[in-house]
């Protein structure tokens, strides 16, 4: 694919994010895996391991993990104009669906048995999300650096004890990861000496 | 100047969440609960369980549904584009490092200490989010603990954690249980 892609290629490259975005459920790794089928394996746009690379980038980088696909995918296939169009089409359902939501959010709510629904949908949703940090926090566990661990106790308390601002969290690690790079170069340097 | 403060706090989800949905929940309730009260905390767990149910971001459902209910369609616009802004650019940036170096080692590093963070921040969501199932009245005595929710999310939990079940159905049989238990109780 060449910077400057066709209309036809830009036309589908938007019907394709459209498609994705409107049937992904569940999560960015997700619509990861149906680009992969589409882009890869169906339209021969990109190859399996950029794909793989995609995926990773768009996962480290600030965002959301499907926009941030898009962005990469778009840029590949159609350049400048490639990447908006993929956004927009990325974007567009979602927005779509929860508009529609919120119109009618304040009746669905006040409806007795949509509230009961509702209610027992919360407990769900707190069973997934601490269902799913049982998984992250054992991974961080089966790594044995004690630094990690350290750092998200450290994190847990400041977060819930101490009501710390959660982008400060955020930035301080962030910081421990570069003295930590820093100080790991320095003592490769000077072991090599 | 509604559209400003809207655009500033979805930018600031966008540009501090890494790692993928779960990791902006906790941003998007500093922002949206905390900061500026324009969601309350029952408000907010609606709309991050309507946002589990439906496809797409949870930064940019939030946006759409925070947007729209403060300051109509225009806002949920201004409230999405503040959320992908950051990626736009970040994200390019990095493609372009990606194809000049193939390596970014202090990226990796920056990484490796953020997750058990961003692990430990969303365990303080979900348990925020428990509080809210288990004491819907903010009122935390014994007597007003809703058992019937804890009940429904010990049950859910364990299905999860055991039988790995699937989260979207996970979630509709808890909404079904507590339909049903509601129904029969009263």
């Amino acid at each position: 694919m060449n910077q400057r892609a066709s209309l036809n290629t830009l036309w589908k490259l938007f019907l394709s994010t459209l498609y994705i975005s409107t049937f992904t459920f569940g999560g960015g790794f997700v619509i990861v895996t149906f680009m992969k089928q589409k882009f890869v394996d169906e339209l021969h746009w990109l190859e399996e391991d950029e794909m793989l690379d995609f995926a990773a980038l768009a996962q480290s980088s600030p965002g959301a993990i499907a926009v941030n696909a898009a962005i990469l995918v778009g840029w590949r296939v159609g350049g400048l104009l490639g990447m908006i169009v993929s956004v927009i089409g990325t974007i567009l359902p979602p927005m779509l669906i929860l508009s529609v939501i919120s119109f009618f959010y304040a009746a669905f709510a006040a409806n007795p048995y949509v509230a009961l629904a509702l209610k027992g949908m919360q407990a769900g949703v707190a069973a997934v999300i601490l269902d799913v940090v049982c998984s992250l926090g054992g991974n961080v566990i089966k790594q044995h650096r004690p630094i990690y661990l350290l750092i998200m106790l450290l994190a847990f308390l400041a977060n819930v004890v101490f009501k710390v601002n959660v982008i400060l969290i955020i930035l301080i690690c962030a910081l421990i990861g570069i003295l930590m790079e820093v100080l790991h170069h320095s003592q490769t340097k000077g072991d090599s000496v | 100047m509604i559209y400003l403060q809207l655009f500033l706090s979805f930018l600031q989800v966008g540009m501090f969440s890494v790692g993928g949905g779960y990791a902006a929940i906790p941003l998007i309730q500093e922002q949206v609960v905390s900061g500026h009260a324009w969601l309350t905390m029952g408000e907010f767990t609606d709309l991050v369980t309507l946002a589990e149910m439906t496809p797409g971001p949870i930064a940019v459902n939030s946006a759409t549904f925070v947007g729209i209910r403060i300051a109509g369609p225009l806002g949920a616009l201004i409230a999405t584009l503040g959320c992908i802004t950051p990626s736009l650019f970040i994200v390019s940036l990095l493609a372009y490092i990606y194809y000049r170096y193939k390596s970014v080692s202090v990226l990796q590093s920056i990484l490796s200490s953020l997750r058990p963070a961003v692990v430990a921040l969303i365990a303080g969501a979900g348990l925020s989010i428990l509080k809210q199932v288990a004491f819907p009245g903010n009122s935390f005595v014994l007597s007003s603990v809703n058992w019937i929710g804890v009940l429904i999310f010990a049950a859910a939990f364990v299905a999860l954690r055991k039988f790995k079940t699937n989260p979207i159905l996970t979630m509709l049989c808890c909404g079904a249980a507590n339909l049903v238990i509601g129904l029969l109780l009263r």
